[in-house]
This record gives structure tokens, sequence and C-alpha cells, in this order.
């Protein structure tokens, strides 16, 4: 006869309000054993895990620990069951150290002192294979050593059911490994592991069995062994999607963005971009890649004039404007800077190819022209102190899509129409403000994008991230741009979502925008991205070609410290 | 000229205007380690303090004049009164912003209001029963029981004019707050309170009843603070109680409480310092009433010193807790 489950639960629902987070969930963790939970982001994931862990208490159904029927209301009582969870945002206190969050909220009888436990978590510690120092403080840690700590606090409370969720999110490829195999100790040591993930090739490396939720409801589970990503993905969405992202080679690249030595200081004085330089190019996806919080943000907010700068600039090129170059007046030196910057373009009515200058002398382009040839150059703009409206004025079509979309992208509380208009407000002499256009644009954004919304006048705080989201780029691209910068533009989307964001940007790369796009998940950056910059801690730590690139590599420069790259950042693609 | 003399009576003026400051410092930091902005310590400090006069004024009045009065209740009536009053103004606070989850300053500054305009009325009806001519009420029988110095005082030189001089409650306010300090040093409920006030979330899913803590540590803090309002009155001022005479020391002692970057220990000292700035204009000779009032900013001045050099530093253990001042919910979702 096989041993009760660990954990089991039967017919569980959890409404909130009118919204099913769950419906009549069946689950069963067995002893040494790790139990994936798949799903997209809203099919119930976390509330269920909450309700296991405490935090939400069932409106229906049983959990069962061990075959005994127990009722879990708080968090105590889970840990009493042997239930720990390991939260996707880390509940710590950054002022206190590792130990003293560790035996927060534990009351053995024992005498309190800080020391002794400091002890028995560097055992943990060592019998699993973590690394951690016990006395260092919250606020000087990394996200994985955060992550080292939740999930040694769990084991000092003697859990044996351990609830991680969506661990991997932050984490680079590495830090992944070593979590991973830290958890497979863990299993073998005959702890029960329920990982969440909406990640497949995670739940295929890792667990022994899968089980799939979609909208809150229980669609099954699977042995890991006996499933591949295919099948996943149908059980997950419902239906086949093919996951491929469509790459096109890039044309007609000319340097868009320059970005050139520039650094960036924080309120707090810490250095934010640490002389960063590099080439946003159009008609290419510039991957940004990087740990979250190593400049990404203030890299996109410099460029969009909402950053103070330190120092180096930010030049435009503006491909609207033509200017005449005569080779035969132009000294040697002013068109060779032209040609080391790019900007020296042959006029060619009748091919439009561009040919490639580089290495040519005054004396060969002037023949050139003498044979009838035109060379033009675009203007130099630089964007450097520069507030969003003077960079609007001058011409220059930037979008941006903020990482923070209902703050900084679109105001919650007012109606699609309304964000619209946040764009356009101040086109056109008439003392009364043009709303007949923004609604068009909006209907056409709703039909072309599918954004499920009862209708234009709908306050888009009502609609759920995806739609959110694509109210936002369409937006955006809708401003027709020459440059599109995309902060996580897919983070809480649903796969069928997300790839049609992508799509959208690869389309915006054909109609030769230049596209930069920060992302978090390596396999969408390695797949989408022609070029993928890797930041950290400010400074530029590589620049790889997106087709050759591997997730290892930019994993390792995502946490690499050695400082002397920037050199290599920028010419190493040309 | 500055003698040891002058300095010896000055340190003990300065002590005097510290220990209510301290008090109310000791009592604030612990109620804000549980997340609480407590702007209502001045309400809390006046009720106290005029709670406790009631107490006094009832019991030194049913003893007929000239007999002595009994030690033991003379002191601990008072006292009682006093934090009991308090306990009641902390009571207010936390169900306003706990259970009702009202805004903390609007909440604060309400019992400010409360406690300061409650003090008053009941302040100005005692002095009515007593039909005294002047717009005060005196309790020297009391006053003379709280102010009594230790016996071995005068033995010790200056050492013992500079330290021992003082009545019992002056030791009892420097205890509570190294007491307060070591609480939330060495102890596992310390740890869980300030867990509370700088991430509850964190504290709740660590299985700590947030509520309760916060209810608690607010509850205690307002009865210290309360306890300085009633030294006040029944040291510091010689057992006279005048409207309006306690001023601005309910609002010093939250300024204490960022001059000493929420550390009970250095409160201690904190709060000589603190008395010494207030009283700074007895230093200098001669100087005119309206000039006085001006070297009464001094600790304000220097407090906003004290903020500006540790947001410069900014050092991460020198900062208020992190959620002071924001109420926490759970089902939020």
């Amino acid at each position: 006869m096989q041993a009760a489950p660990a954990i089991e639960l039967k017919g569980v629902t959890k409404t909130f309000g009118h919204v099913v987070a769950n419906k009549n969930v069946n689950l069963e963790v067995r002893r040494g054993e790790i139990l994936a939970i798949l799903g997209e982001n809203g099919s119930g994931k976390t509330t269920l895990m909450n309700m296991i862990s405490g935090i939400y208490f069932p409106d229906e159904g049983q959990i069962f620990i061990d075959g005994q029927e127990v009722t879990i209301r708080s968090p105590k009582d889970a840990f009493n069951c042997g239930i720990g969870m390991i939260h996707q945002h880390f509940k710590l206190v950054d002022l206190f150290t590792a130990a003293e969050n560790i035996i927060l909220g534990v009351n053995d009888g024992k005498k309190y002192n800080v020391k002794e436990a400091a002890v028995r978590v560097q055992e943990i510690a060592d019998r699993y294979g973590f690394i951690l120092d016990p006395n260092k403080k919250i606020y000087d840690m990394s996200v994985s050593e955060k992550q080292t700590v939740e999930i040694i606090k769990v084991l000092y409370r003697g859990a044996d059911i351990l609830i991680l969720d969506e661990p991997t999110a932050v984490l680079t490829p590495q830090e992944t490994g070593r979590l991973f195999s830290v958890l497979r100790n863990m299993r073998d040591d005959g702890k029960s592991i329920i990982i969440i993930t909406h990640k497949l090739h995670e739940v295929l490396s890792l667990s022994d069995r899968v089980s799939v939720l979609r909208k809150g409801e229980y669609i099954g589970t699977v042995n890991t062994a006996e499933t591949n990503e295919n099948e996943l993905t149908e059980m997950m969405v419902g239906k086949k999607i093919t996951l491929n992202i469509d790459r096109p080679e890039p044309k007609n690249m000319k340097n868009r963005l320059v970005i050139n030595d520039i650094t960036s200081v924080d309120a707090f004085g810490h250095t934010v971009l640490d002389h960063v330089s590099f080439i946003a190019r159009s008609g290419e996806i510039l991957g940004i890649a990087g740990i979250a919080g190593s400049g990404q943000r203030e890299l996109l907010e410099a460029i969009a004039g909402l950053q103070q700068l330190r120092s180096g600039e930010i030049v435009y090129y503006d491909p609207k404007i033509d200017i005449a170059v005569d080779a035969e007046k132009a000294s040697e030196e002013e068109l060779q800077t032209l040609i080391a910057e790019d900007n020296l373009i042959l006029r060619d009515p009748e091919t439009r190819v561009r040919a490639d200058l580089r290495g040519k002398t005054k004396a060969e382009l002037e023949r050139m022209q003498a044979g009838g040839a035109a060379f033009v150059r675009h203007p130099r703009v630089n964007l450097r102190d520069k507030t969003p409206t003077e960079i609007r004025e001058m011409g220059v079509r930037l979008s941006f899509v903020p990482e923070d979309r209902l703050g900084m992208g679109l105001v919650g509380n007012m109606d699609i129409i309304d964000n619209m208009m946040l764009r356009s407000y101040k086109k056109g002499m008439s003392v009364f403000v043009d709303r007949k256009n923004p609604r068009n644009l909006a209907e056409e954004i709703i039909s072309e994008l599918e954004v499920v919304t009862p209708g234009p006048t709908t306050p888009v705080r009502r609609l759920s991230g995806g739609n959110v989201q694509k109210v936002l780029v369409g937006r955006e691209i809708a401003a027709n741009p020459k440059v599109l910068m995309a902060a996580y533009p897919v983070r809480g989307l649903d796969i069928n979502s997300s790839y049609t964001i992508y799509n959208l940007l690869t389309k915006q790369k054909e109609s030769g925008v230049a596209v930069i796009f920060v992302g978090e998940d390596l396999d969408v950056l390695v797949e989408l991205c022609d070029r993928i910059l890797v930041i950290n801690s400010g400074r530029v730590t590589g620049l790889l070609d997106g087709r050759s690139a591997t997730k290892e590599e930019i994993g390792l420069l995502m946490t690499k410290t050695d400082d002397r790259q920037e050199g290599e950042a920028d010419g190493s693609a040309e | 000229m500055f003698t040891m003399v002058r300095f010896v009576t000055l340190f003990h003026q300065a002590v005097l205007q510290g220990i209510p400051i301290l008090y109310g410092s000791t009592g604030e930091i612990l109620t804000e380690k549980s997340g609480h902005l407590n702007l209502g310590i001045p309400g809390v400090m006046y009720f106290g303090a005029i709670s406790g006069v009631i107490g006094a004024f009832l019991y030194e009045n049913n003893v007929p004049t000239g007999e002595a009065l009994n030690p033991v209740l003379a002191i601990l009536i008072p006292m009682l009164s006093a934090m009991l009053g308090s306990l009641l103004m902390g009571l207010i606070y936390c169900f306003l912003t706990v259970s009702l989850r009202a805004n903390q300053n609007v909440t604060g500054l309400a019992i400010t209001t409360f406690g300061v305009g409650f003090g008053n009325f009941f302040g100005a009806s005692l002095v009515k029963i007593t039909k005294s001519e002047v717009p005060s009420l005196a309790l020297p029988r009391t006053s003379l029981l709280f102010q009594t110095q230790l016996p071995f005082a005068d033995k010790l030189g200056v050492f013992g004019q500079l330290f021992m001089s003082f009545g019992f409650m002056t030791y009892l306010g420097v205890l509570i707050a190294i007491l307060a300090a070591l609480f939330l040093r060495k102890t596992r409920t310390g740890l869980h309170l300030r867990a509370v006030g700088e991430n509850p979330a964190t504290a709740d899913a660590a299985g700590i009843n947030v509520n309760r803590y916060k209810y608690s540590a607010t509850c205690i803090g307002s009865m210290i603070a309360g306890l300085g309002g009633l030294f006040y009155v029944l040291d510091a001022s010689n057992g006279i109680w005048a409207n309006g005479a306690f001023g601005d020391r309910g609002w010093l002692a939250i300024a204490l409480v960022i001059f000493v970057v929420w550390r009970p220990d250095l409160g201690v000292p904190g709060s000589i310092v603190f008395g010494f700035l207030y009283i700074s204009y007895l230093f200098i000779d001669g100087l005119p009433m309206r000039a006085s009032e001006l070297f009464k900013m001094a600790p304000y001045i220097v407090t906003i010193i004290v903020l500006i050099l540790t947001s410069v530093r900014k050092n991460r253990e020198h900062q208020p807790p992190a959620s002071l001042g924001l109420s926490y919910f759970r089902e939020e979702r």
C-alpha cells in the first residue's frame, strides 16, 4: 500500500468578490517529490499556495496532511503542519541580519539567542549546500542570497513541505542552476517541494510531476518524464499555439541613437549608470539584459529625458532631415568623422541600397560624386538634459513603454481615449482639445490588438494586465516612432499576449524603427533580439550577438564584477 | 561667572527639563517601533499629567491639612491615575488607527487637540474648586514626596549634587529608557516589535500578531509618556498645575525621538542635551524675556540639523522604522 501523500487538496475553491481565483482544485504531493504547478499569470497558482500557507482561507474544500484533515487559518497553523512558503516577493526585514530574519516569529521556548540561532542557520546551510553568512544584513544582500534566507527560514522552522512561488524569476541562469541542485538535495532528504512557475523548461528539468492550472481551474497532473513542452503548453493555454518568435534579418541598419559614455547618480549618491555607451540602430532590436535594478530603468529614462546625467551625451540622428554633403568642399577629416559615425549616406534613388563607405578616402568619395553620386548626412541632435517636451518639440520621435504601466505609462482612472490624448492634447491651435482622432485611434487599437474591454470609455485600470499593456504599446507605436523603448513589456502577461507584443516589436523593427527591449526572460531575449547588451550595476558588461549568444553567457555577464569591459562593449558587434 | 556651583544648578535645571521629554520620547520610540507615528504624544502627556493631578488632588484634599500623607498612596495614586489616563488615550489612538484604519497623522493631531483641551478643562475646574486666587493649583505635599532625593546625595559632594539629588521618577525615567533599549535589542518580543514596524507583512507571514503588537506598544508607550507629564507637574514644577504651562514639551519629545535616531538609551543623554538647550537662555545674564523665547527654539534647530545629517549620511541603521505611519491590512489583494 502506498503511504498517504504529504499534502492533499480536495475540491478547494476560493473567490474574491465575483472573481473565482480557484475552482475545485485537487492536488497531491508525495514525500521526497518535486511537484511543479504550472499555469499562466492569473491562473490562480499563487492564490492556491496562499491557501496552503494560511494567508487566505478557502471558501470550500479540504486539505489533508499525511492523510489527516487539517484547518489552516493562519501562517502559524501552516508552520505547525510543516508547511513553509517562499514568497515571490521576499518577506524579509531589510534592517535585520539573516539570522534575525530566520528566527523571527519562532517561539521554541528556548532563551532568545541570536548567536546560537546563527550557528544553527549555518548548519542548515551547510547540510543542503547553501552559501550564506547568517550575520549579514538583508540590505547588503543580492536577490539570490535573500532567497536563500527565505528557504532556510522555512527549513529552520522544521518545514518538510516547501512551496516556492516563481523562485527563478529574479535569478540568473547560474543561480537558478545552484537553486535547483539545492532543491534536489532537499528532495533526496525526503522533503516535499512544490514549485510554482510558468517556465516550461524549468518544469521539465526539475520536477517529478506537473499539475496544470488554467484560469483558476485544475486541468490535470502528468509525470514530467512522460510529457513534453507542447503538451504542457496546450494544457496551460487550452489550445495549440506555436511558441516561435519570428526574427527576420535586420535590414538597412543605420545608427539612430548613440549613447556615449553616460553617467548618472541617484538621489542617494549611488552611481546608477556608469560610463554606459552603446548604439541603437534602425531596423534591429537591441535587447538589454541584467539583474533587476542594474540600471535598466535609469538608462531608458535617461534617453527619454527623465534622468539627470553627470556626463556623456545621447545623440540622435534625425532621419527625417537630409543635409547634403559636398565631398569636394568637405575636408578629409570631416568626411572621416561622418563615416566613423556611420552618418555619411550615399543617396542612390535607384537602388536605395546603402553602400558601405567605410575605408573610403576623400579622393574616392570625390570620384564617386563626380560619377553622379550624392551624399547626405542626418543632423546630430544631443538629447542630454532635454525634457521630454523639448525632445518632442525638436521633432525626435521617441516612444517609451515604461516598466510601470499604470504609473508612468497610463493614467488608471482615465479611459482609453483620454489616455490616447495624453500624447496628443497639445496638437492643434484650438482652445478645445480634439477628441475625435484619439477616439478613432482607441478604437483602432482595440480592434487591431484584440483588447478585451467593454469599450473605449472604460477606465484602463479595470482592464487586465495584458490589455493595459496592449493599450500602452498600441499608443506608443501609433506615434510612429523612430526609436521605440520597451521595458519589461510582457511582465504579467499570458503567453498569447506576450507573443502579440513580441510580434509588434518585430514589426516595428522591420519598418525601420530602432527598438530597445529590456527583458527579464533570457530565453526570449536570445530568440527575439538581434544584439543583446548586458548591464550589471549600471555598467555595460558585454554586447552579444543575439543569434549566437547563449543564456549561460548572458548570465555570467549579468553577475560579472570585472569593470574593464567598457571599451569592448562599443565595438564588439561591428 | 561660570562656576561649578552655577553648573550644578544649571545641570539640575536641565535634567528637570529633560526628564519629561525623556519619558515622552521613550514612549514614542516604543510606539514608533510598531509603525505608529503617534503625533498625539503631546496630548497624551498633557492628559496623563491632568489625570495624575486629579488623582493627587483627590487624595491630598481628603487628608486634612497638617496630617502627613501616606507616602505609598500619595505616590501610587497619581502615578496610576496618570497611567490610566494616558492608557485611555493610547487605546483611542489604536482603536482609530488599527481597528478603524484611520489616518495616523490626523488621529494623532486630534488626540493632541483633545488631550490638551480636556486637560485645560479639568485644570480650570480644579482651580475653581479650590477657589484659588491665582489660576493655578498647588499640590505641595504630594510634590514634596515626589521630590524627595536620595538620602546619601549630600554625602557624595559634587557627584552627589549632580547625579543623586533628584526625585525617584528621574531615575525611573532613565531606568525605563535603558530597559526599553535592552528590550528592543535583546529580547525576542523586541525583535518581533521591530519587525512589525519595519515590515508588518513579513511579521504577519512569520506568525506574529501585528495588531496585538501595535496595540500593546502604543498603549505601553502612551503610559510611559503620560508619566512624563506627571513628572513635569509634581516634580519639575513643584506640584503646581497651571493650564498651558506644559507648553511644547510633547513636541520636543517627538523631536527627541529623531534626535536620538530611535534609540531609547541615547534618549538619556539626549534629553539632558535638550534640557540644556531649552534653558540655554539662563546662561546669558540679563536676557530680556522676548529673547529667551528665541532660545527655546534651540532643540528644534538641533533636531533639524540632526535630520539633515542623518539624511545626508544615509546610514541604514539610523532611519525611522520603514513602515512608520502606514496602516497594515492583510486581506488586501
